[in-house]
């Protein structure tokens, strides 16, 4: 009786030790953690429901997630969002998936070099990015316009970023460049995980390329796929840095995005409340967008 | 057999050319931009464009200008908080990491989820109340308003607790058994298992940072505060015709943080992917 009643003193003694101690190393974090995101997320939250500016700070409910649903320039933003997602993911996802399985079984240095290449935007920054592409896109000494015009696609200069029906197709061949680099690097590494022995068997049963990839790749790296487009998706909405540098949303708001619009409020107009309104609504619809993915993603896997 | 051999590799060499192709437009961007940097200014909006400057249409002249805005202060500046933010993260995300992956305290799988949950938000959606907390901690306008954030977001614990699980129990056991303290166990037995995983941790998070324009951008106005990014962007809205400055500025932010990646490449491989395994 006193021995049990001793084990279970020290077993308590041992998983106070284990509490004070755990918490002693995740002290710093969830210091940081607690001030510096989840505490001005929970003020996202409270001022949406404010008028906030410069002068003035009122409670006015859901007034601000009203005017949102009537606001043209939201929808606009939101459309614009939405299209430079859905050509976006794709894109990546697949041209991803292409270059990673035509380089990871090559030469190591290979593999490497075109790695680095793919990457070396994402590594470059978007500010020195798309200096170079305002450049390239400029209508009256841009090397598009030039090099378009030696191949006869067309006779006289366009002006590529303000123009309402090429804007936004610029900004995502932009933001293609500097998103696939991260999903090129996880799919290599996936596909060289890929159980060999499972290849080959298949192989000598005299399964086709096709029937390896889709039948036995495919699923393996699934989770791979999914992240990817977790992470892709995320990335796309956020697209921000490319639109205020090379054409601040115009021309008449053919590149407004939901992310540049909500710098604008906030941080030009000075409507905290109103800009913390559409991140909320941002946040939601990334988060709606993610959990179809891995519904959809879990469907296609048995 | 043989026919499909041949037709296989047929198809991948097609690729390669492909993707030879492909490669040659994403290494483009870079090469224009250290090209146009040394350029002479007489040339460098000439049409046809010079695709290549030889010897006599060279000039440091962008340089030397860039260095007068005054450049040196953006790098300085630029190098602090990536430096900064990359020591404090390694070291508060490996004690953390640690800690989730081997104590057994109570809570843990709640803060953990809540560390997952927290990192597939928006981060820039919190930067608006994080603007107007930084200016009441009177931090705003300074490099901690970028610091501090970037050390709080939880990527980098959810990695060091990935490399933190590969630490054999029976090290750990063992430490204990021979008396060595809670902090001998972590600096002498954890850290030097880990350290790949720090090595990942602080290349990945030196080369965000140094990118990380739309945060800088909100937290940073004053001039003696501005970094390399929004120096460039500076540069951009004010001399938007001097292409040659903003090519010397696009070179100076860029191709240190392009030679730092291909140095740890091998490292900032394994951060990404280690970050991406049952995410």
């Amino acid at each position: 009786m006193q021995k049990t009643i001793d084990i279970s003193r020290q077993q308590r003694a041992i998983r106070r030790r284990e509490n004070i101690s755990g918490y002693i190393f995740m002290a710093p974090s969830l210091l940081f953690f607690a001030g510096f995101v989840i505490f001005p997320m929970l003020m996202c939250l409270v001022t949406s429901f404010f008028n906030y500016s410069m002068t003035d700070f009122s409670f006015i409910g859901l007034s601000n997630y009203n005017e949102l649903v009537a606001d043209p320039i939201f929808g606009k933003a939101l459309v614009n969002t939405v299209v430079l997602v859905l050509v976006s993911v794709p894109f990546t996802c697949f041209f991803s998936l292409w270059v990673g399985s035509v380089i990871y079984n090559l030469n190591e240095k290979v593999t490497s070099f075109f790695r680095c290449v793919f990457y070396l935007p994402v590594v470059t920054g978007s500010v020195a990015v798309t200096v170079v592409w305002k450049w390239i896109f400029n209508s009256y000494y841009g090397l598009l316009n030039f090099v378009f015009k030696n191949l006869g696609i067309i006779n006289q200069n366009v002006n590529w970023l303000g123009n309402t029906a090429t804007a936004l197709w610029c900004i995502i061949v932009i933001l293609l460049t500097t998103s696939i680099g991260q999903p090129i690097v996880l799919y290599v590494s996936a596909l060289a995980n890929v159980d060999h022995s499972i290849v080959e068997a298949a192989e000598v049963d005299g399964a086709t390329d096709l029937q390896v990839f889709w039948r036995i790749k495919w699923p393996q790296i699934m989770p791979t796929t999914l992240y990817i487009l977790v992470i892709t998706t995320i990335n796309s909405f956020q697209c921000f840095a490319l639109i205020q540098l090379l054409t601040s949303g115009g021309p008449n708001n053919s590149t407004q995005t939901i992310m540049y619009y909500i710098y604008y409020n906030a941080f030009k107009l000075n409507r905290y409340g109103y800009g913390s309104a559409m991140g909320i609504v941002l946040a939601v619809i990334i988060a709606v967008f993610s959990a179809v993915q891995f519904k959809i993603a879990k469907t296609d896997n048995g | 057999m043989n026919r499909s051999v041949k037709k296989l590799s047929a198809y991948k060499v097609l690729c390669i050319i492909i993707l030879i192709a492909v490669a040659l437009f994403f290494i483009f961007p870079l090469y224009w931009i250290i090209t146009g940097s040394v350029k002479d200014p007489k040339i460098i909006n000439s049409n046809p464009p010079v695709w290549y400057p030889l010897a006599a249409q060279r000039t440091t002249l962008h340089y030397q200008k860039l260095f007068q805005k005054p450049a040196g202060l953006w790098m300085l500046n630029t190098v602090f908080m990536c430096v900064m933010s990359m020591g404090l993260t390694c070291l508060t995300a490996t004690m953390s990491g640690y800690a989730l992956a081997k104590k057994r305290f109570a809570g843990r799988t709640v803060i953990f989820g809540i560390f997952v949950a927290a990192m597939a938000l928006p981060k820039q959606v919190i930067l608006i109340p994080l603007l107007k907390q930084m200016a009441w901690l009177r931090l705003h306008n300074t490099l901690w308003a970028v610091i501090f954030p970037t050390v709080a977001w939880p990527f980098g614990v959810f990695l060091m607790k990935q490399f933190s699980e590969n630490v054999p129990n029976e090290m750990l056991e063992a430490a204990k058994i021979d008396g060595a303290g809670e902090t001998r166990t972590f600096t002498q037995i954890v850290f030097p298992l880990v350290k790949p995983g720090v090595g990942a941790l602080a290349i990945f998070t030196f080369i965000s940072v140094w990118n990380d324009y739309f945060m800088q951008l909100i937290m940073l106005n004053d001039t003696n505060v501005l970094t390399i990014s929004l120096g460039i962007a500076k540069l951009q809205s004010e001399l938007s015709t001097d292409f040659g400055l903003i090519m010397a500025g696009a070179a100076l932010g860029s191709v240190p943080i392009i030679l730092i990646f291909l140095m740890f490449q091998k490292y900032f491989t394994r951060g990404i992917t280690m970050g991406a395994v049952k995410g």
